[in-house]
């Protein structure tokens, strides 16, 4: 063997290895998610998978079948609901908003320009937490306090600045000749945007906004302290609650994560290629 | 008004109101609740004044300065680690022609995971009764299970594993985008010139590679304060405190012993830590910026 094989052989055993470490947590509790309560507290560990079966998650949509604990003590259709709902509102409102605004910083020269982007970037440092409190007080007094349209409010100004840092390295990538043209043929500046602007960078504001879904879907720190009940508490906060009890049905609450990891994997794949792109354009070319 | 409207301002006014009203005004009552002993249980406190009442009590408070130098130091700690090995898994991948893209999606797969669902799956793998790892350890004859999550070092280094693990591979995508972008005649032209690999890496590779760390570490500064949820998940900050982390003592403080002032004022020392954190990353990243464009 020369050099050159045992070099690769290294290379290919370290990514083995690299794989095998990003992989196991997730697929361990998908896997748990699958199994008997039995096989997963047993003693010695039962390693080779037996007797898979969904009752996990019929229990946990259908209430539960004939002969087990009977109805479901953890109400995930009603986070389920939350969560999309407040997802796919805040969504649809941040990306209409945070395009118009990438527009702007796109197209526009301004006095501090970079000031005024770093500032609305700046939003986005404030921990979760922090913001928790005065919001919190401020909901109280106002009635919005578990309500979706507070949450959704708050998941809003959460996701404009990363829109606006993605949409707008897009709308820089077209040349500014482009609706230059357009203009000088008679079109008004908003048909400009409408036709030549908006559908070429229509796949930057796809992932724009699906990256803003991500961060709705997978928020806990804002939600966990501006929901109170069912009636708000999203699939996060869920499995906080159940995780937080004594006992814990480990099964169960795998099947619960497995209800939050689905659309999320589903989507950072349909992005993956624009994120990366987006974001080193914005920050490399300033 | 025509010049209004045809400038970036009305483009930006719907961004401006709505973060004003939910970051800004908000921000504005809680330095003011900062400056009061506002409870939950007494309302009419908001009302009143004590200046830095609050501030002078945090200074000789020790247990908020040891969650505080804890931050920094997890902070400090984690972050360092999750660029070196972002940059080794980059450089790794990069080596790698057969098969990259696939790779590279997989190292995606940790940042779909909500950070509470991070949290999780390490505080059952760490669990010490059923848990992957102590399972794992019974099989080579660790037959007394290792409590992970309640012995206080343990409990932070399986919580910076948690969050090493989930953050990792924002910098080796970002890195590897950088790396994929290199230039490949200087590196010919240093090769022929009968420089090492060591040398190629540190004078070409590293200095090109330099703003996309900064932009890697900038887009990391934003969200260092997702730990706050992973914590939250894994120990609650427990137990006994030892794994403490500002954000949960915030919430601590606010929700559960409902010291709204107090929680206030801490969390304005957690936003400017956080602010400084972002300010400096992204001075850098411009410096870096400017020193390339220069060569």
């Amino acid at each position: 063997m020369n050099k050159k094989q045992i070099n690769n052989i290294l290379i290919w055993f370290s990514a083995i290895i690299l794989i095998i470490l990003i992989m196991t947590p997730g697929l361990w509790v998908v896997l748990t998610a699958f199994r008997p309560q039995v096989d997963v507290m047993a003693k010695p560990a039962v390693w080779i998978p037996r007797n898979l079966n969904l009752i996990q998650f019929e229990t946990m949509l259908f209430g539960g079948s004939e002969g087990s604990m009977g109805r479901s003590p953890i109400p995930v259709l009603s986070y389920l609901r939350n969560s999309l709902i407040i997802s796919f509102t805040s969504t649809f409102i941040a990306v209409l908003v945070g395009t118009i605004g990438g527009y702007g910083f796109a197209r526009h020269n301004f006095k501090h320009k970079n000031k005024y982007f770093l500032l609305i970037m700046l939003t986005r440092t404030i921990p979760g937490i922090s913001l928790s409190l005065p919001i919190f007080i401020i909901f109280s007094k106002i009635g919005l306090i578990d309500t979706h349209i507070g949450i959704i409010l708050v998941f809003v100004a959460l996701n404009i600045p990363f829109t606006i840092w993605l949409t707008d390295g897009f709308f820089r990538q077209i040349p500014r000749a482009m609706s230059e043209v357009a203009m000088t043929d008679g079109c008004t500046k908003i048909q400009a945007f409408w036709h030549i602007e908006l559908p070429l960078s229509r796949s930057g504001i796809a992932s724009a906004g699906i990256f803003a879904f991500l961060i709705s879907w997978n928020e806990y720190a804002l939600v966990s302290n501006l929901a109170r009940s069912t009636d708000s508490k999203t699939l996060t906060v869920g499995l906080m609650d159940f995780t937080a009890q004594f006992t814990i049905n480990w099964p169960g609450m795998c099947a619960l994560a497995v209800f939050i990891i689905i659309p999320a994997l589903i989507l950072t794949f349909m992005v993956q290629k624009h994120l990366v792109t987006g974001l080193t354009f914005g920050g490399v070319k300033g | 008004m025509r010049k209004f409207l045809n400038g970036p301002w009305v483009l930006l006014m719907p961004t401006l109101i709505i973060l004003t009203c939910v970051v800004l005004l908000p921000l504005l009552l809680s330095l003011w609740t900062s400056f009061t002993p506002f409870k939950l249980t007494k309302p009419d406190t908001l009302y009143r004044f004590v200046g830095f009442r609050n501030y002078e009590r945090l200074i000789g408070d020790l247990d908020f300065w040891i969650a505080f130098g804890r931050t920094v130091l997890f902070l400090a700690i984690a972050l360092n680690l999750e660029l070196v090995f972002g940059l080794g898994i980059a450089l790794l991948i990069n080596k790698i022609t057969y098969g990259q893209r696939t790779l590279r999606t997989l190292m995606m797969f940790p940042m779909m995971f909500s950070p509470i669902l991070v949290g999780f799956q390490w505080k059952y793998i760490f669990n010490d009764n059923i848990g992957l790892m102590n399972n794992f350890l019974r099989e080579f004859g660790v037959i007394q299970p290792i409590p992970w999550l309640v012995d206080g070092i343990l409990a932070n280094v399986s919580i910076m594993a948690a969050e090493i693990w989930s953050s990792t591979s924002v910098f080796a995508i970002l890195l590897l985008a950088g790396l994929l972008g290199i230039p490949k005649d200087p590196i010919e032209a240093a090769k022929v010139d009968g420089c090492n690999s060591w040398q190629v890496f540190k004078n070409i590779t590293l200095p090109f590679l330099m703003p996309f760390v900064f932009i890697a570490m900038t887009i990391r500064s934003l969200d260092v304060a997702r730990a706050y949820d992973i914590v939250q998940m894994m120990t609650g900050g427990g137990p006994a405190k030892r794994t403490e982390l500002l954000w949960t003592l915030i919430s601590r403080t606010g929700y559960v012993d409902a010291k709204m002032g107090m929680a206030n004022a801490m969390s304005y020392i957690s936003i400017f830590l956080s602010i400084a954190f972002t300010f400096f990353f992204f001075y850098k990243l411009v410096e870096a910026r400017q020193r390339l464009s220069y060569e």
